[in-house]
Order: C-alpha cells, then structure tokens, then sequence
C-alpha cells in the first residue's frame, strides 16, 4: 500500500509541483495585484489599495470604453462561433456521403486549421491591404465594385478580424462533425426512409440530436477559446488600430498591461474576464446536464 | 421513375462537389498568396495582379533570408525552445496522466477540475503575473523562462489528453504484469506506455506547435534580437511591408510546410485525442 502511494507521489507530484510554480502561484498573484496598484514605476513598492481597480473598470470612462469592448467581445465570440458551427456541420455532411475525392477535400478543408494562427493573421493582414491586397482586388477587378478601407475603419477592421477567424476556425468544427456523422448506424436512416422521411426531416430529427452530445463540448470549449482569441485581434488589427477601435477584451488587457503597463488595472480586469468565462461553462455544464437527464 | 432517379443523384453529386471546390478554393486561397509573394522578384513585390504563379517567378527572396537576415538563428532559436517544451510536456504528462487514470488520491478530482478550468484563463492571466516574477527573478531574455511559460501552458491539456488516451487501455494488462512480478514503475514503463504511443505523439506535436507557433509571449519575454524566435522575426518583416513583404512570405513557407505536413498527417488522431478529453469528463 505504501509502495502504491510512493508511485502515485512519483508520478503526479512532479506535475504538480510544475503547476504550481506557473499557474497557480501566477493564479493567486493575480488576484494580489488586481487589489493594488502597481505600474511600471511602482514594481517594488506597490501597496493594497481594495477593489478600486475593479471599480475603475466598471464605471470611469477608459479608452477605449470598457462597454464597447464587452459588447464588441460578445460579438465577435457569438458571430465566429455560429460560422464555424454552421459550415462546420454544413461541410461535414456533404463530406459524409459517397463522394470521389473526399479525403483529398477533407485534408485541404483542414489547411487552415494547420497553418501557425500568426502567420495566418499576417498573411490576412496584407491581404486586406487598402491598395495591394488581393481581396480589394477580387473586390475591384473582378466584382467591380469600389475597394473597402478594411484596416483604417473600425468597422470594416472588426469585420477583417471576424473574417480571418471565421476562416481558421471551421475546420476544427468539421472534423468533430465528421467524427460524429460517422458513428451515427446506417440502420437510422435506413428506418427513416421506409417511413417516407424528407431530407429535413432526418437532419432535424436524426442527425442533428444524435451529434448534438459531442457537439456541445466543441462548441463550448470553440467559445471559450474564441473568447480567448488574442493573437487574430492583436495580428490582424496591429494592436486595435485604428486608435483601440478594434479591441476585444483580451486583447485590451494585452493593451494595457504591456504598452500602458497598468499592471494592476490589467490583473483586475483578467479576473473579470475569467469569471465571465467560468460562469458561461458552469451554465451550459448545468445545462447540458439537465437536458441529458430529459432524455 | 428510375432515370429521374439518377438524375436527381447526378445532380446531388454536381453540386456537392461544386459546393467543396468553393469551400477548398478560399481555404487554400490565402496559402497560395503566400506562396506567390515568396516568389516575386523584388520589383513586383506590390504587383496588382493575381496570377497563379508570378511573372518572372525567383527564389531571391528564399536566398536572401538565409544570406542578409538573422533567419537561420531564429530558426535554430525556435528550434531548440520548441524540442525542450516538447521534452517537458510528454515527460511530465505521460506520467501525471498515468497516475489520474489509474488511481484514486486525494486530491484527484480537484486536481482535475483545477487543470481544466486552466483553460478559461485569459493568456494575460498567468502571463502578466509570470511577467512581473520574471522581472524580480532576472529570467527576462532567457530560454528558460520562455520554456517554463509555454510548458505550463501546454500541460494541462496534454494530461488530460494523456489520461483519456490511458483510460481507453484496460487495467487487466497492468494487472497480469504485476502478477508475473512487474513493479507498479515497470507495469508502467514497459507495458502501458508503450500502448499509449499514439497518445504521446499527440501530447508531444501539440507542445510543439504550441512553442513554434506563440507570438504573444515571446514578443514580452524575448526582447533582445539574439533569442528572437521565428514568430517574433516575422512579425518584424510586416511592419516594413513594402520592402521585406517577399521574405515574409518565404519565411511563411518555410514555417509552415513542416507543421502543416505533421499535423495533416496526424489530424485523425488529434480530433479523437480532443473529443475523449472533453467528452469523458
């Protein structure tokens, strides 16, 4: 007995003790400086000063605005997550049937998914180039119409960014998709269709509930890391130009901890964010749960 | 009846592939931008045309990477950040992996949940406070404190890749190793590990990509150029774009073949890796 415990130190302690220097001592660290006020002139002598960051956030104007950036965050999170669901799936069941040449369709619908996420968010940085990036030109040469500012806009920025993430991110759900679309039995079907079933019919009543367990947790760790995106924004963007127009919240604590070194205001607002993110996983774990137990 | 029926699945067939062939086109439409500014010559850097293979198509822009900028360093520099994180990660996840699949401890449960809720942390979460340690304990600019970031960012998800991959293996085996006088360490040094191959090819691919790939952190903890990695090298050819945009895109096929070639090839495996992470909570 004692020999078995000794084995389990041996193999789990080590990890732990990892862990422990780098992510839970940064944990606690973290919610220390969140309740100070420490900048890059105050490193050493920094003092607790209560919740006054986290009331800095809520309610003294920033730049940019704390709200904007929330409400900014939640639709950059809802927008890409609905595309890489819906083509996702979209690609998945045309790719789950008897086709010539679906693999080789199925490794090159994977291509962006493969490619480093900074060389993608810099390749499409250049191609949203007001004068010589291929989209304007696609936009101008070959579907005649007047060339978008896709960089200097906040706008048309955010819609860059939305449009790079959308693109690198559907494979991912595709191939959960696919894994799931293939363990549904033939027989299902083969059921339906002697009952006369439309094709609507058995998407909506076969094959989307019957992948529906393994296409939540997708979704939900899809969310969280959409949430948690900081290297399309920041790449894509160059930092939130124009002038912090195109900041998620991610990326606006990136901000102000490392070119504003608002080192405090920047740990106060990493908290929020993580409680924002542990609430939405406690609901749709509950949720989730609750529906199983309907069924 | 039947003539109207194949039509119908000529015609379902058509567009099925016609909808792939649009969907394969702007999947692979920004790689071969890429790969078509690599080849500009110096003079048609900003070209306005969008042809399949550039005019005068040249390697000049692969030469003068290697010859006029610090590439081959950076190259050597990820190079070497990368294999130590992947050292790191299949060592330590392969064997706290082991330990949560196969037996019960205290602490196992919150150990788990605490690994998993690592997830949601916003990366300037653990970064910024790394951050401030690193600059009281002088690891600012060193090898070592990049590898100790990305470790530990990589870890919790390759132990819980590992222990669903040790789950799917039944105890019998350990079971009869030990009846035949395994100790626990050789039960699983010889017998399960080796198994768990497919696992550990996972583990050590994704705490690679994810040290190859990472732009963020090293651009706040690598600042002297000798240790830049090639993330950080890159992004510096985009702020001059004019100039140096063909070596980017050079720079960008040679990062990206390998990785994309590893991680096609193990694509199957990632995918189920994943989903028993997630699924068996």
């Amino acid at each position: 007995m004692n020999r078995t415990r000794l084995f389990i130190a041996f193999l789990v302690v080590p990890s732990f003790l990892l862990l422990a220097a780098v992510v839970f001592y940064p944990f606690v660290y973290n919610f220390l400086l969140a309740f100070g006020n420490m900048n890059l002139n105050r490193i050493r002598d920094w003092e607790f000063i209560g919740v006054r960051q986290f009331v800095k956030i809520f309610t003294e104007p920033s730049q940019p605005d704390f709200y904007a950036v929330f409400a900014k965050t939640i639709i950059w999170t809802v927008v890409n997550v609905l595309f890489h669901v819906v083509i996702g799936v979209f690609l998945a069941l045309i790719l789950n049937q008897h086709l010539k040449g679906k693999s080789v369709y199925r490794t090159l619908l994977i291509l962006p998914w493969a490619i480093p996420q900074y060389i993608v968010a810099l390749t499409w940085r250049g191609m949203f180039n007001y004068e010589y990036g291929s989209i304007n030109l696609i936009i101008t040469k070959y579907l005649g119409l007047p060339a978008v500012e896709w960089l200097r806009s906040p706008t048309e920025a955010f819609l860059a960014c939305i449009l790079t993430n959308v693109w690198l991110g559907f494979p991912f759900m595709m191939v959960v998709a696919l894994g799931a679309l293939q363990s549904i039995p033939h027989e299902v079907y083969e059921a339906a269709e002697i009952d006369g079933a439309s094709w609507w019919r058995k998407l909506k009543n076969i094959t989307l509930p019957l992948i529906r367990p393994v296409m939540i947790p997708a979704i939900t760790l899809g969310t969280v890391w959409t949430f948690n995106n900081l290297n399309i924004v920041w790449l894509v963007s160059n930092a939130g130009e124009p002038s912090d127009n195109t900041h998620i919240l991610v990326s606006f604590v990136y901000k102000a901890a490392f070119h504003f070194y608002s080192f405090s205001y920047a740990a106060a607002l990493s908290i929020v964010i993580f409680l924002i993110l542990l609430v939405f996983s406690l609901a749709i774990m509950r949720q989730s749960k609750a529906t199983d137990a309907a069924y | 009846m039947a003539v109207q029926r194949r039509r119908t699945k000529l015609l379902k067939n058509l567009l099925s592939h016609g909808i792939l062939l649009v969907f394969v086109l702007i999947a692979v439409f920004p790689i071969w931008q890429v790969m078509n500014i690599s080849l500009r010559p110096g003079d048609q850097l900003l070209s306005t045309s969008l042809e399949l293979i550039p005019a005068n198509a040249t390697f000049e822009n692969y030469i003068r990477l290697f010859t006029e900028r610090e590439f081959l360093l950076w190259l050597w520099n990820s190079t070497f950040v990368s294999l130590a994180v992947t050292l790191t990660g299949v060592v330590f996840a392969s064997m706290a992996g082991y330990g949560f699949s196969r037996f019960r401890f205290f602490g196992r449960k919150i150990g788990l949940v605490s690994l998993l809720t690592t997830q949601m942390f916003p990366a300037t979460m653990l970064l910024l406070p790394m951050y401030i340690m690193m600059i009281h304990l002088g690891l600012i600019n060193t090898y070592l404190g990049i590898v100790i970031v990305y470790s530990a960012t990589a870890l919790p998800f390759c132990i819980w890749t590992m222990k669903g991959y040790y789950d799917t293996i039944p105890t019998s085996l350990e079971e009869a190793a030990r009846i035949d006088g395994c100790t626990h360490f050789m039960a699983f040094f010889r017998v399960i590990l080796p198994l768990a191959a497919p696992a550990l090819v996972i583990t050590a691919l994704f705490s690679f990509m994810a040290a190859w790939s990472e732009y963020l952190v090293a651009a706040q903890i690598l600042q002297d150029s000798a240790l830049w990695t090639l993330p950080i090298g890159l992004k510096s050819f985009e702020s001059s774009m004019s100039t140096e945009w063909g070596m980017y895109g050079a720079a960008s096929i040679i990062v990206m073949v390998p990785v994309v070639l590893l991680f096609l090839s193990l694509s199957r495996w990632l995918v189920s890796g994943l989903t028993l992470g997630s699924v068996k909570g």
